[in-house]
């Protein structure tokens, strides 16, 4: 049991006469990282929303053990406190004050914007506020990561750098992590274990496991093989 | 940021359009372009402010608006933003009520002054109400807007970080309406000050309203340009005390981005 953090058995969620899923099952170990892929609209958040709890399925089962976090597409951090002070909201379990300070400094070392702690998410680039958001979601001790397009509203390049950080920072803080996205190769570069969904009522199509350590690059043979194979179930490229 | 450039500017132009103003104003006089009995000069308002200042009188009728201005605005953001609160965060109650909201914040407040009158009779009573009204109802209207258009992904946030119920007010809910509820509050008391200055007109026996009234009665115009300015410069005043408010760098947000 405690080795599968997250599973679900035979869900079904519908909103109204659309059916998203049926009968969906999936467990996800502890330490790994699961990636989620699949046509736009056809329930990937909505995962994302029964494992953190927000939704419940209309039958089966749902199981969660561990404290999990969610980061977001954009906008999700507290505009009113500053980069330091949406982190410190990661650490607010810690009963010492010390500790917590001394662990908000580590945070702030780890995603590199030391200089930028006083600064308010507004006067921050995109990239800089996802590293604000990783950070905060990773502070203190949680057991679950639920990632929602966490990189979709940045630039190319911004974005390959953040997928670059988010590896090193897991090297640190191990989590057991569920990535929901659109971006394919995004998948391949992260994932231990990619999950393809298909279209409503979404059901898994195929299951990927990537078995190279992380950070990966992005033109490792096994990357391009797997972001082929993803857009091959897709049938986006020639088997 | 430009208009922050060079504090010199921005003392000198204003300046400069003032001294402008002030001779247009004297060739309007010296021309009699209006009859002198009605149109005085600046420095018989000069003298005139010189005068309500050396008898008390004007000191005494601005500490009366402003006592009315402080306690009816006061009393309208105190009861205003709970109960655009509590309508914010529920729907029902915000469907039942809002078209008598906006009913009553379309209607002048100076509407009220008849029964403010019979009501309250004259004095202080009728002016606190008159404000309260013109007030209350924006600010109401402004903080349950505001409370209804929170993005629920802070709420999301939140449990995720295991907010409990008043933190979740006090560190969710009101910094996530702070910047709209202090621009309403910025309008409203300048609402209060035009407010203010038409109830004690009518219902005053004091107050800088009823002095620009009794100045009008007495045929003083020097006396009622120069409440004139006092009340205007007053206004501009309250504002810049308000305007402090959107400094606070954790409202920044709202008006930067």
């Amino acid at each position: 049991m405690r080795d599968k953090p997250l599973r679900i058995e035979d869900c079904s969620v519908s909103f109204g006469s659309v059916e998203v899923f049926q009968n969906l099952s999936l467990e996800i170990a502890r330490g790994e990282f699961v990636a989620v892929v699949g046509p736009s609209g056809c329930g990937k958040t909505t995962l994302l929303n029964l494992f953190s709890g927000f939704l419940k399925p209309a039958s089966g089962t749902m199981i969660c053990h561990g404290r999990v976090r969610t980061v977001y597409q954009h906008d999700s951090l507290f505009p009113w406190q500053t980069a330091a002070q949406n982190i410190a909201m990661g650490l607010r379990e810690l009963n010492s004050e010390t500790e917590r300070s001394r662990q908000l400094e580590a945070m702030l070392r780890l995603i590199k914007l030391e200089e930028f702690a006083a600064h308010y998410p507004h006067q921050l680039s995109g990239g800089m506020r996802q590293r604000v958001e990783l950070a905060r979601a990773l502070a203190g001790s949680t057991d679950i990561l639920l990632l929602d397009e966490p990189f979709s509203s940045l630039d190319y390049l911004t974005r390959l750098r953040l997928r670059r950080e988010l590896a090193r920072m897991l090297k640190e803080l191990p989590r057991t992590v569920v990535l929901v996205t659109h971006d394919i190769e995004e998948a391949a570069q992260l994932a231990d274990r990619i999950v393809v969904l298909s279209d409503r009522p979404a059901g898994i199509c195929r299951e990927l496991s990537v078995s190279i350590p992380r950070p990966r690059e992005l033109t490792h043979p096994k990357v391009v093989e797997t972001v082929h194979a993803i857009l091959a179930e897709f049938g986006l490229e020639q088997t | 940021m430009t208009e922050n450039q060079s504090p010199f500017r921005a003392v000198l132009l204003p300046l400069t359009v003032l001294i402008v103003a002030i001779a247009i104003w004297s060739a309007l006089w010296l021309l009699q372009v209006f009859p002198p009995s009605v149109f005085p000069s600046p420095l018989a308002v000069a003298k005139g402010l010189g005068e309500e200042i050396r008898t008390g009188r004007l000191p005494a009728d601005l500490v009366a608006s402003l006592f009315r201005v402080t306690t009816g605005f006061m009393l309208a953001v105190l009861l205003g933003i709970p109960v655009g609160l509590w309508l914010g965060n529920h729907v029902r109650s915000r469907l039942a009520f809002l078209p008598t909201l906006n009913f009553f914040r379309s209607l002048s407040p100076l509407a009220w002054i008849p029964f403010a009158i019979l009501w309250f009779g004259i004095g202080d009573l009728p002016a606190i109400f008159l404000i309260f009204m013109a007030c209350f109802f924006p600010v109401v209207v402004a903080t349950l807007s505001a409370v209804a258009s929170i993005p629920s992904v802070y709420f999301r946030v939140a449990r995720d970080y295991r907010f409990s119920g008043l933190e979740l007010l006090t560190r969710v809910t009101l910094p996530a309406i702070a910047p709209q509820v202090i621009t309403s509050i910025r309008v409203t008391a300048g609402l209060a000050w035009l407010v203010v200055v038409a109830a004690e007109m009518i219902a005053g026996r004091d107050g800088l309203g009823f002095a620009i009234w009794d100045a009008r009665n007495g045929l003083r115009m020097d006396l009622l340009v120069a409440g004139m300015i006092v009340i205007g410069v007053i206004g501009m005043m309250i504002d810049r005390i308000l305007m402090r408010l959107t400094k606070i760098r954790s409202v920044r947000w709202g008006y930067e981005r």
